[in-house]
């Protein structure tokens, strides 16, 4: 399994971060980018259902849920930590 | 071309009639508020129809002041102008001119949440490239404020060409007058240019538009640009002359590079939108309210996933217990007007064709019409309040499992009630073999219609003994309802292995913000679609009720010995009625399950509707029309075959509830599946599939137990 690394996957509840980089090549990803999950945009983990998966963020105020391996193709640099 | 069916809601004003002078599209993202404004201009001058060729429900409302009429058109929600789901293509279809039946819009309403400007200045980006006027309502402008946060709209609206924006309240009305007046005239008012978002893409569309053959707006060229020559994008780019592909794919890689399109299309106008945002929008304060504590709560997993299934349980529980004493209205009523149709009317056929045919058939469907209401009821108000997006969320993992999404939990919820308004919820899954997955596990769960057939056989065969704490025949009924879920989830497991295998899922869903609904915007879905369930089941089970009555009545026998009994010489002309020969000649077919020709042939009656099976069995067995069913379950457990065996073993009727939980007896379902998904391949082989695996039960339950 491919790790979190710095990824939108290793957020932490209530932790914020900026996307630095898409792996585009992906059209689901690509999917999600049209609504709105694109280099510079500022994401917060909401939560997340059992398991961990999958995850609510916030966006610009919205909430959008995504899977654990589709938020590891988005590289954040994390501004707070979160707990 | 071919003319829409549209069926009038209401009329409010018959006399002064007159054509409207311009359409106007009403678009936005899902959840924006759109059909709540929608509702709120047009009150009940609304037209629902059908798009021809699919069964995605057209919303056409008037607005009109002293001297002006306007049409507004309410599309389906989508997030821009590539299609993701088949709800958004039709959206864009209807945008671009090219929905058979439906006329371009002349103008445009962008509906935008004042609270998430974010996604809605995307789609508006996009919008203003359709070279039409277009005005923007800011919905749910009061959550905004409440927020603390703070739009500056004409600052915006210089961004935005110097388009009109209108903050409004649909839920209060608040600026909805305002937005009238700019809406009566719309269509004169000059079109607006395209945002400064992304220059290179609009020149590229602009040159290319030089050389067209017939008027075509720069975004259809840049969808053409971004998207590809695909689908209709192909006769655009049959309209750009003779070199045009070579000259799109020059542009593609000066405009992209390597990049996906759709990615740099993204990139671009979100970064544009931050920019905006930055300037017109101040930043909101950390914003408390109950909503946002309770969607907190509920983010963390294990209140949720609890709280869901709380909120299931209530909704099962109001559905079988709320309608109930309706139903036995209804059932009460068709019987009493069925006896007083053949009082009045005598003997004969037309007799019995009113009352054993019409009345009692019509009776069957409207019979689950409070079951079904009640229902709609519950996921209309869940869907409205934003429940149902996080129970998808919420069950994602689990359907994931088995292949699926998250977002087939709605339909298969659905189901339970009826499969057609559950098949009709999976437009919203926006990939193809998930939607078709789910499709064919969502006839397994247990629908109103089966429920009959349980409890009629539960009670009349089943020992209602205790096991724990727990009544035998309830765990039995319990047992099914387990019986439906695991066959679907099987289904869909198994379609998703061979025939439909692909890529996983994706799932992404945008998760709103709990609210309150209202009301009059639940009303008329409420509304909406029950009258869709009256028409189309209505239609379909009417002319069944008729073909089944015409099978058992014909031919008449007119040496039945006079001295039986009325429900005796019924029985008798039914054994040599067309349906009761076909029962007996289906016979040997169903013998190793344990059936006798009697059931056959209710078994045949009920392929075009389970439900009919009861009626069926009730003149089968003899008991006439005021059969109740006590009787006819005392009678069923007398019934012999002719060696005096009795008919109605343990193991046969085990057999039987196992067929009735498979055989897919339902032709309003195999229409439903038949128009959604283009054909008649998977409705058939949903029907093959369905009926071996119950008669497969059935013979290994009765051959085996």
């Amino acid at each position: 399994m491919k790790g979190n690394g710095n990824t939108l996957a290793a957020l932490k509840r209530g932790q914020k971060g900026i996307i630095s980089f898409v792996d585009a090549s992906d059209p689901q990803v690509q999917r999600l980018m049209v609504l709105g999950l694109v280099e510079g945009a500022e994401v917060e983990l909401a939560g997340s259902a059992l398991g961990g998966d999958p995850m609510e963020f916030r966006l610009f105020g919205c909430g959008i849920s995504l899977r654990q391996e589709q938020a590891r193709h988005f590289t954040v640099s994390a501004l707070e930590a979160g707990g | 071309m071919a003319k829409p069916a549209e069926t009038r809601v209401s009329i409010t004003d018959i006399s002064v009639r007159r054509q409207p002078s311009a359409s106007i599209a009403v678009v936005g993202s899902p959840n924006s508020g759109k059909s709540t404004l929608f509702n709120r201009l047009t009150g009940l001058r609304q037209r629902i129809g059908n798009y021809p060729g699919v069964t995605v429900e057209r919303h056409i409302g008037t607005l009109k002041t002293d001297d002006r009429v306007v049409e507004l058109i309410d599309l389906p929600g989508t997030h821009g102008l590539s299609a993701h789901s088949y709800e958004e293509q039709i959206a864009i279809d209807v945008l671009f001119g090219r929905m058979e039946g439906t006329q371009p819009p002349d103008a445009i309403l962008a509906v935008v949440d004042a609270t998430n400007l974010y996604q809605g200045l995307y789609l508006v980006q996009q919008l203003l490239e359709l070279e039409r006027p277009v005005v923007i309502a800011l919905t749910m402008s009061d959550v905004a404020r409440a927020r603390g946060l703070d739009i500056d709209t004409d600052l915006l609206s210089e961004h935005l060409s110097g388009i009109d924006i209108c903050s409004v309240v649909a839920t209060t009305g608040e600026g909805i007058n305002q937005l009238r007046n700019l809406l009566i005239d719309l269509a004169e008012r000059p079109v607006p240019g395209p945002t400064s978002a992304w220059p290179e893409l609009a020149a590229a569309a602009h040159e290319l538009a030089e050389s067209a053959t017939v008027p075509l707006s720069i975004a259809e060229i840049e969808r053409v640009l971004v998207d590809g020559a695909t689908g209709a994008n192909k006769h655009v780019l049959d309209c750009l002359g003779p070199d045009a592909a070579t000259r799109v794919e020059h542009f593609r890689d000066d405009l992209f590079g390597l990049d996906p399109p759709l990615a740099c299309e993204a990139r671009v106008r979100y970064h544009w939108v931050r920019e905006v945002l930055a300037e017109v929008q101040q930043k909101a304060p950390p914003f408390y309210s109950w909503r946002a504590r309770i969607g907190t709560f509920l983010n963390r997993p294990v209140p949720g996933t609890i709280g869901l299934f709380l909120v299931m349980a209530i909704v099962f529980q109001a559905v079988f217990a709320w309608a109930t004493p309706v139903m036995d209205l209804i059932d009460s009523g068709a019987a009493v007007l069925g006896s007083a149709t053949s009082a009045r009317l005598g003997d004969g056929a037309f007799s019995s064709l009113i009352a054993d045919g019409i009345i009692a058939g019509v009776g069957s469907v409207l019979i689950f019409l409070p079951q079904i209401i009640i229902l709609f009821l519950f996921i209309i108000l869940l869907e409205d309040s934003g429940f149902l997006a996080r129970a998808a969320y919420l069950m994602d993992r689990a359907m994931r499992a088995v292949g699926l999404s998250g977002q087939s939990i709605i339909p298969m919820i659905s189901s339970f009630a009826c499969a057609v308004p559950g098949i009709m919820a999976t437009r919203v899954i926006p990939n193809r073999r998930d939607r078709i997955a789910t499709i064919l596990a969502a006839p397994f769960m247990t629908c109103s219609a089966r429920l009959p057939v349980y409890a009629l056989l539960i009670a009349a065969f089943v020992p209602a003994t205790k096991v724990g704490f727990l009544n035998l025949q309830g765990l039995v009924l319990f047992g099914l309802y387990m019986f439906g879920i695991v066959g679907g989830v099987l289904t869909a497991l198994l379609i998703r292995k061979t025939a439909l295998r692909g890529p996983k899922p994706s799932f992404a869903l945008m998760l709103p913000e709990f609210r309150r609904p209202n009301i009059q915007t639940v009303l008329m879905q409420l509304w909406g679609r029950a009258r869709v369930f009256l028409y189309r089941a209505g239609t379909v089970i009417f002319a069944v009720a008729v073909l089944v009555w015409a099978l058992a009545y014909y031919p008449r026998a007119t040496d039945i010995d006079p001295l039986l009994t009325e429900n005796e010489v019924a029985a008798a002309q039914l054994e040599q009625s067309w349906l009761g020969r076909a029962g007996k000649f289906v016979e040997p077919a169903f013998e190793p399950l344990g059936w006798d020709w009697r059931v056959s042939s209710a078994v045949i009656a009920g392929f075009p509707a389970r439900e009919v099976v009861i009626a069926v069995m009730g003149t089968v067995y003899a008991v006439g029309d005021e059969a109740d069913e006590a009787t006819l379950s005392k009678r069923l457990r007398a019934a012999t075959w002719p060696d005096g065996r009795a008919v109605f073993t343990l193991p046969m009727v085990i057999g039987l509830l196992i067929f009735y939980a498979c055989c897919l007896q339902c032709a309003a379902t195999l229409a439903v599946i038949r128009r959604e998904t283009g054909g008649w391949r998977w409705p058939a082989f949903a029907w093959v599939y369905m009926t071996t695996i119950g008669y497969v039960g059935a013979l290994l339950a009765f051959q085996l137990l």
